[in-house]
């Protein structure tokens, strides 16, 4: 088995991990989650049970991650480059957290409750999938008339 | 599945962080499911493959979910098509704009202490808590 191959076996066994996890941690039912959100109403804090379960295993693996050169399958590590706290993140979180509110999903467990075989994940999923490439298209557009304007400022553009 | 669930929530999040870990510490790659869907789009090679299989091991955890205990997903049908579709699509876009969302921002980046995560999740989950309260009729 090459290196990619491992990858991939393990990138597919965390899938399944991930969606075991979600499924325990009641984030595949959109009401336990609007529940989280409904703070000013009957308010379940189940899930920062979630977060804080996740968060105490990542930090110790992230911690391990930061001192090594590369993954144990070889490679390089995938880091975020950016690090600037800016408009764009605040918008776009600002932006996710009204979907979230609306819906009861974030983007993992639409995707474990595809599984489900029901019309909502579905809907929410395409949807999601639409805003995306919709968001890529119109920032890569943005971009290269930046840089047009940057290449050739004798343009009116 | 409803009601306060401590114990569930808490063996589940340990259950995220052993998938977030494995998949940083073998694979090098951070379990942001936003980024993972959105950056398939144009991806090739050994790019494409990884995410392909980490989102087939993700539905095929729903489908075993629902052959094992379909409660997980909850009652059907408690939101309208057409909030599932302007939600979803605000979803993507927000993502999309702010790289990250609960997965990539809230446990792998909170895991990272990255401030830029912190202040994401900080902020996403505000404009949530925002929503259900106005939605709800709470404020």
């Amino acid at each position: 088995m090459s290196n990619g191959n491992k990858k991939d076996a393990v990138a597919a066994i965390c899938g399944l991990l991930f969606a075991l996890g979600l499924g325990l941690g009641g984030m595949t039912n959109p009401l336990k989650v609007q529940a989280f959100l409904d703070v000013l109403g009957k308010w379940d804090p189940s899930l920062m049970f979630v977060m804080g379960g996740g968060i105490v295993v990542g930090l110790w693996a992230f911690r391990a991650a930061k001192r090594r050169a590369h993954p144990f399958l070889g490679g390089d590590f995938g880091w975020p480059r950016r690090s600037r706290i800016d408009g764009q993140l605040l918008a776009g979180a600002a932006i996710f957290g009204v979907g979230w509110g609306l819906t009861g999903y974030c983007p993992g467990p639409a995707l474990v409750a595809l599984g489900a075989g029901r019309i909502g994940p579905a809907v929410a999923v395409s949807s999601m999938v639409l805003g995306m490439l919709a968001t890529q298209a119109v920032t890569a557009g943005a971009r290269r008339r930046t840089d047009k304007r940057r290449d050739h400022p004798h343009l009116a553009l | 599945m409803m009601g306060f669930t401590p114990v569930g929530s808490t063996l589940g999040g340990l259950v995220l962080g052993v998938a977030i870990s494995l998949l940083i510490l073998f694979d090098g790659r951070i379990a942001g499911i936003s980024g993972i869907v959105g950056r398939s789009f144009g991806a090739r090679g050994g790019d494409l493959s990884w995410r392909l299989y980490f989102l087939g091991g993700l539905v095929v955890g729903g489908l075993l979910w629902r052959l094992g205990s379909p409660g997980v997903f909850g009652a059907a049908s408690s939101t309208g098509l057409a909030t599932l579709a302007t939600g979803g699509f605000l979803v993507g876009v927000g993502t999309t704009l702010g790289n990250g969302c609960t997965s990539g921002h809230g446990l792998c980046g909170i895991s990272r202490l990255s401030p830029r995560s912190i202040v994401a999740t900080l902020v996403f989950v505000a404009t949530g808590m925002l929503t259900v309260a106005v939605t709800r009729g709470r404020l």
